[in-house]
């Protein structure tokens, strides 16, 4: 069974170049910010601001050079509990995204509706079949949005990813299936999750394209996130791409991961890191100098700094929190319960 | 489908009255719903060309096309997943399961998805999804054909849970919960299927309110008694008819409230009956453990206790796994069991 392992020497070269200037430059812009607000996020778990969160600390170009190909007007993103890095490129309010961390709302403190970005789900697998339903919707109105549905290796065994990879195929929706195969679901493996060794391999079963790409190249990712959705746009269907990856932190800040993986793999994949992978490609293109350099780290620091203020100011739920949204038309009974909440809980 | 017009104009809003089976009003229902809302979505397995192996869609697809009405791949979840993410991008979904026993491969789309979505999105992504889950016993089926899942959803917050007994309310109820902006698990008694019945269609409502009246949770007294309140929803309450005429012939005269809404349940109706007739016999095919006769025993002993004259008493499946043919009429509440429990309580 072959699996992924750092792609080295011998993997193909970056083609950062051939990324508009622009675009690689915005892309490495929105990659070093979710980099410091990531690092900033572990620091506030570390200072028990955050109950816990969860790092994407090298996956950041997976997650951004994708979410970048999404058309902000027409698209949407339905995430799992991981994808801090596509929030932020798609615009989300950072500090209603973080309040899922700071645990004052699980689903985070954002109208996911309003951002095109679903809201955080903890399900693994689950919100899949909704980025189907979602695309299939465009669709019956005549619509060109698409969907993308973000998912790990983790996620790939789950029912609920092959039920909705096999309705897009025979419907052929416009979604893209992005799994980040960031190596290891929690202590698992590809060896011990992915039978074939490779998902990307699984989309011939459902007719639809199959895509592995590098997923630690920037303009590798952006390239073919911007094909499938352009395929979808146009009528043809879905995509699965598949992003080797991984994941340098540990699964969560409760996560230990000297309980299963050596610290030579993880020093192999430091190597690979795409952030700077981005920044020297940026720079070799003639894209980025040290004026450039400065310049977007000082944005971005200030732009982390925003969100921490904001999560430091964030007012917990108000206790009616706890039935105002349990239905759009409450019932008598959970008034009732309200009122008994009031009257014997409410401080 | 053949339908006796038996009364023209009567009602109001020229609401007709029409005699019509279960299956028919549901199906009418259904066709109501995607001709007045061009966002109304019926699909599930063999829903299409088919009209379901119950004929409930039957014609709706000739009459909407395909992509109002259409077939899915054989997969519960993944129908639930879509249903939700059709919701997320401002469709109302009317999926079908197509039987009861298959809702449990979709239980975590219901439950962690369907049900707390609008709750997870602080009320940004609303769920106006009914499903369709042809439910209960009754009719000899193969394994996982007659099962009562009315207690699992009914405990699950954010969803609500409906049970018509006849066809009016299953034409009236169904078009209620489609018109809700909320999760509906709607649950079809098989066994009354083709029992016929004078339906009140109405006419060009489009008011998600103006359903006939009765608001969500509202249930129904289906006979006034005086000795005793036999409380059933979906093909019981017809068993509980047929004991009250039993009854009846020796003199005691049982009140049968259909309960309809499973989840939110008619506090308020129930005890009103109960409060009367001093004596309650709650009676379900599901088992008897952690059963939704429980639940309606609690609310009666919590809001009526000092006007009981007897334990409330239950008429249940039994702890078993569903049967097949034979032993089903020795599963279901018989009439016997039940006019024992009234014997009971009567003579308590
Ligand atoms: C259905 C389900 N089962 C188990 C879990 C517990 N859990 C959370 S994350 C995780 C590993 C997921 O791995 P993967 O899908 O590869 O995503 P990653 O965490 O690597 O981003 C597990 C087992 C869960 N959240 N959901």
């Amino acid at each position: 069974m072959q699996t992924h392992a750092p792609p080295g020497a011998g993997s193909t070269p970056d083609r950062t170049g051939a990324l508009p200037a622009e675009s690689a430059r915005r892309i490495y812009r929105d990659m070093l910010t979710a980099r410091l607000l990531d690092t900033e996020a572990i620091a506030l778990q570390r200072q028990g601001v955050f109950p816990a969160y969860v790092s994407l600390r090298g996956q950041e170009a997976a997650q951004v050079a994708s979410a970048a190909a999404l058309d902000r007007d027409r698209d949407f993103a339905f995430p799992t509990y991981r994808e801090m890095a596509v929030a932020l490129t798609l615009g989300v309010d950072m500090v209603g995204y973080l309040a899922s961390h700071r645990a004052l709302w699980h689903g985070g403190r954002y109208d996911p509706i309003a951002s095109r970005f679903g809201s955080i789900n903890a399900v693994v697998g689950g919100p899949v079949p909704h980025a189907v339903g979602w695309a299939l919707g465009e669709r019956l109105r005549g619509e060109t949005g698409c969907a993308i549905a973000y998912f790990g290796d983790g996620a790939s065994s789950q029912g609920d990813v092959h039920e909705a990879l096999n309705f897009a195929g025979v419907f052929g929706s416009p979604v893209v299936f992005f799994c980040q195969n960031n190596r290891w679901a929690l202590s698992v493996p590809n060896e011990r999750q992915i039978a074939g060794g490779s998902i990307a391999a699984r989309a011939a079963g459902y007719g639809m394209p199959g895509i592995t790409v590098d997923g630690n190249d920037a303009a590798a990712v952006h390239n073919a996130t911007r094909s499938a959705l352009d395929r979808a746009r146009s009528g043809g269907g879905p995509t699965l791409i598949e992003a080797l990856t991984y994941r340098l932190a540990p699964h969560s800040t409760s996560d230990d991961t000297t309980r299963y993986r050596d610290r030579g793999e993880e020093h192999a994949w430091q190597e690979r890191d795409p952030l700077p992978r981005l920044g020297t490609a940026l720079e070799e293109a003639g894209h980025a100098d040290t004026a450039f350099f400065e310049q977007i780290e000082d944005g971005a620091r200030a732009a982390v700094e925003r969100i921490r203020d904001g999560i430091a100011t964030a007012p917990p739920p108000a206790g009616s929190d706890l039935f105002t949204y349990v239905y759009r038309e409450p019932t008598e009974e959970l008034a009732r319960q309200q009122r008994l909440w009031r009257e014997e809980v409410e401080p | 489908m053949t339908e006796a017009l038996v009364g023209e104009g009567r009602g109001a809003n020229g609401a007709a009255l029409v005699e019509m089976t279960m299956q028919q009003a549901i199906n009418r229902a259904l066709d109501t719903a995607l001709r007045e809302d061009p966002a109304t979505l019926v699909f599930g397995e063999d829903v299409g060309r088919l009209g379901g192996v119950f004929r409930v869609t039957d014609g709706l697809q000739a009459a909407y096309g395909q992509n109002r009405v259409f077939d899915t791949p054989l997969a519960e979840s993944g129908i639930v997943g879509l249903a939700v993410g059709l919701a997320m991008n401002g469709w109302r979904p009317i999926p079908e399961l197509q039987f009861d026993g298959f809702a449990y491969p979709a239980v975590d789309q219901i439950v962690n998805q369907m049900a707390r979505m609008h709750y997870r999105s602080r009320g940004a992504a609303s769920m106006p999804i009914t499903v369709r889950l042809p439910s209960f016993g009754g009719i000899q089926a193969p394994e996982h054909h007659g099962e009562s899942l009315e207690a699992l959803f009914a405990h699950v917050p954010g969803l609500k849970v409906v049970a018509p007994s006849d066809p009016n309310d299953a034409y009236r109820l169904l078009l209620q919960s489609i018109r809700s902006d909320d999760p509906v698990i709607y649950m079809e008694p098989k066994a009354r299927y083709w029992d016929r019945r004078q339906v009140v269609l109405d006419g060009a409502r489009a008011q998600a309110a103006d359903t006939g009246g009765d608001p969500i949770g509202a249930s129904r007294i289906a006979r006034p008694g005086r000795h005793a309140t036999l409380v059933a929803w979906g093909a019981m309450v017809h068993r509980c008819l047929r004991v009250a005429e039993l009854a009846a012939e020796d003199g005691v005269d049982l009140e049968v409230l259909d309960l309809r809404w499973l989840k939110p349940i008619d506090t308020d109706g129930l005890a009103a009956s109960v409060s009367r007739t001093r004596r309650a016999v709650v009676v379900h095919e599901a088992p008897l453990t952690a059963g939704l006769g429980a639940e309606v025993s609690s609310l009666i002993t919590e809001r009526v206790f000092c006007d009981l004259a007897a334990p409330v008493q239950r008429v249940t499946g039994f702890d078993v796994p569903y049967p097949a043919g034979p032993l089903e009429p020795q599963y279901l509440p018989t009439i016997d069991r039940i006019l024992l429990a009234v014997q009971r309580t009567l003579e308590f």
